[in-house]
């Protein structure tokens, strides 16, 4: 899913000659099976979400977002994602520059390290936080002598949230920064701009499509993540509900039009990503183009 | 850490570097290895207990199963999205290959419950098979189709662009030569496009195997029957059996280490055939 991928995805349309085209009724039947599949497995789940939350019409559409429970869960969302999603910027950008400007042992290793927490169940996620910091973990009895509550609190939401979004925008970066080189930034340097200057004037309108595009993904992930955060919440309804969790209450307690209401506040959050994505790839492929073939255009 | 780097005349390796280490530490290192150590104190008896019992042998045959099944549907559905979407023209495919990615952009709770909305009994696909008597909804059936769901995107998007780079002279080459399309795509294509098959396919079924929000709703979650290894692990937090827990969660976490190096391996074959064919 990184920037380079997208780039050839998208440049390199295949010109039909008779040769190496399959028989109509092949393309009919392939096309076919594609849009029959996207409509069933794709389509006919998001329709879903409005359809089913809208069901018991337009007011009780708006009464099941516009409540106490449905305000706290929101707002406990957009805080840990306001928290989330900078310090793993912030992680991304630091990782990126030393991984993709500067050689040294253990570089493959480093990115499967970063790698790692895609890797694991969102529920594990949790778990070992829990180990960490729930009451029989490593720092428990601590945490409880000093009064403070990590898990089934909001610093666990955050903490979990923190870890599963982890990768997102180092990955997308690395892979953009090395395929940009160094040679700007050493240029800027000679003229004698300091460190910050370079990055701020040089680096950074370089890689701020890349950024955006790991930061859209992140926020995503973070806003809609379950399992993990299930896992250290303790569902403390108007505490410790994210609005996953929320959606995730309400079903179980048979109220459905008002979990899928609150189900497409996040499908709509979906969209908007995936919108923003296909853009932000856009932009990605055209500043590509231009470090591959400067002469043109 | 400067002693060994090569000689670069940009600042800030060790602030970029110190940052990365520390925060990879705090936040993935030490947790992860939380699971090793509360693992070890268990004593290897209550460790086998803990995995083996046959409530939980049930998830892993499921989890495992389905995981490894739905990798395989995806693989023959992501390569035919990956060819219309690369070869062909046609009306909605700018919107389908946007939407290729909502599996990865909608949140899995959201997925989950439409998911056992549209599959249970009075649901609009589930009305339409229940007199063929096919259940989906709370039956293993469910947790394979929503792991097919989440699945898709990878196959599609690590096959795309490998299929968009084979170049068309080597198809038409194979055409002069008196094969037939098919010929060409057993013999030209698809040794061309296999790795990243199999790197879709070992995504998606990592992926798979550790998904909870997007199976659970559907599932139904009968224990031996329907019951998926990472609710396993929640059941037994929820009794305070922390140990068990951790045991299992070990055993995952090992499997998903191994298919993580594989996954590694294979885009560096992938890089690395890619490189020599450009």
């Amino acid at each position: 899913m990184s920037a380079t991928i997208a780039l050839h995805a998208g440049s390199l349309e295949h010109a039909e000659t008779a040769s190496t085209r399959e028989p109509a009724w092949v393309r009919v039947v392939l096309i076919s099976i594609a849009l029959t599949f996207f409509a069933v497995f794709l389509l006919l789940p998001l329709g879903t979400v409005f359809a089913e939350g809208l069901r018991k019409g337009w007011a009780a559409y708006v009464a099941a977002l516009v409540n106490d429970d449905a305000w706290d869960a929101i707002k406990l969302t957009l805080i840990t994602a306001a928290i989330a999603v900078p310090l793993n910027l912030v992680f991304g950008v630091a990782a990126a520059w030393s991984i993709a400007k500067f050689e040294f042992p253990g570089k493959r290793l480093l990115i499967t390290f970063i790698d790692l927490p895609f890797s694991v169940s969102p529920v594990i996620s949790g778990l070992i936080y829990v180990l960490l910091f729930g009451a029989q973990g490593w720092f428990g009895p601590w945490l409880q002598e000093h009064d403070i509550r990590i898990i089934f609190a909001v610093p666990g939401i955050v903490l979990a949230t923190i870890f599963v979004t982890f990768p997102f925008v180092a990955r997308e970066l690395i892979p953009l920064m090395e395929a940009q080189g160094s040679e700007e930034e050493e240029a800027a340097v000679v003229l004698g701009a300091s460190g910050w200057q370079v990055f701020w004037y040089t680096t950074l309108p370089n890689i701020k499509w890349g950024l955006l595009y790991g930061v859209i993904l992140c926020n995503a992930r973070a806003m809609g993540e379950f399992g993990a955060v299930s896992v250290v919440s303790g569902h403390i309804r108007g505490q410790t509900n994210t609005m996953p969790l929320y959606v995730e209450i309400l079903y179980n307690e048979y109220n459905y039009a008002a979990a899928f209401a609150v189900a497409s506040l996040l499908a709509l959050l979906a969209i908007v990503t995936l919108a923003l994505k296909t853009l932000v790839e856009r932009q990605t492929r055209r500043q590509l183009q231009e470090i591959i073939e400067p002469s043109g255009e | 850490m400067t002693s060994v780097k090569r000689y670069s005349p940009l600042p800030g390796f060790r602030l970029a570097m110190g940052y990365t280490l520390v925060y990879l530490t705090l936040i993935v290192l030490i947790p992860l290895a939380a699971v090793g150590t509360k693992t070890l104190t268990m004593g290897w008896e209550a460790f086998w207990a803990a995995v083996s019992s046959p409530r939980v042998v049930a998830s892993y045959q499921l989890s495992f199963g389905a995981s490894l099944l739905a990798a395989a549907i995806n693989v023959v559905f992501g390569l035919i999205f990956a060819w219309v979407l690369v070869r062909y023209r046609f009306p909605g495919k700018g919107l389908i290959d946007s939407l290729v990615d909502l599996p990865f952009a909608l949140p899995t709770a959201v997925a989950g419950i439409a998911l056992a909305t549209i599959y249970s009994e009075n649901g609009p696909v589930g009305k339409l098979l229940e007199p063929w008597g096919i259940e989906i909804a709370y039956t293993p059936n469910g947790v394979l189709l929503a792991l097919v769901f989440i699945g898709l995107p990878f196959v599609v998007r690590t096959v795309q662009p490998v299929l968009g780079d084979l170049e068309k002279e080597v198809e038409e080459a194979a055409a002069g030569l008196g094969a037939s399309r098919w010929q060409t795509f057993l013999r030209i294509i698809l040794p061309h496009i296999a790795p990243a098959l199999l790197t879709g396919f070992a995504m998606a079924f990592a992926r798979a195997v550790g998904e909870y929000g997007s199976v659970i709703f559907i599932a139904g979650n009968v224990p031996m029957v329907s019951e998926i290894t990472p609710l396993l692990i929640i059941t037994k937090l929820e009794q305070y059996d922390y140990a068990g827990a951790t045991a299992v969660a070990s055993v995952m976490l090992v499997f998903s280490f191994v298919l993580l190096l594989i996954i590694n391996g294979l885009q560096g074959w992938m890089q690395n055939r890619h490189a020599k064919g450009a």
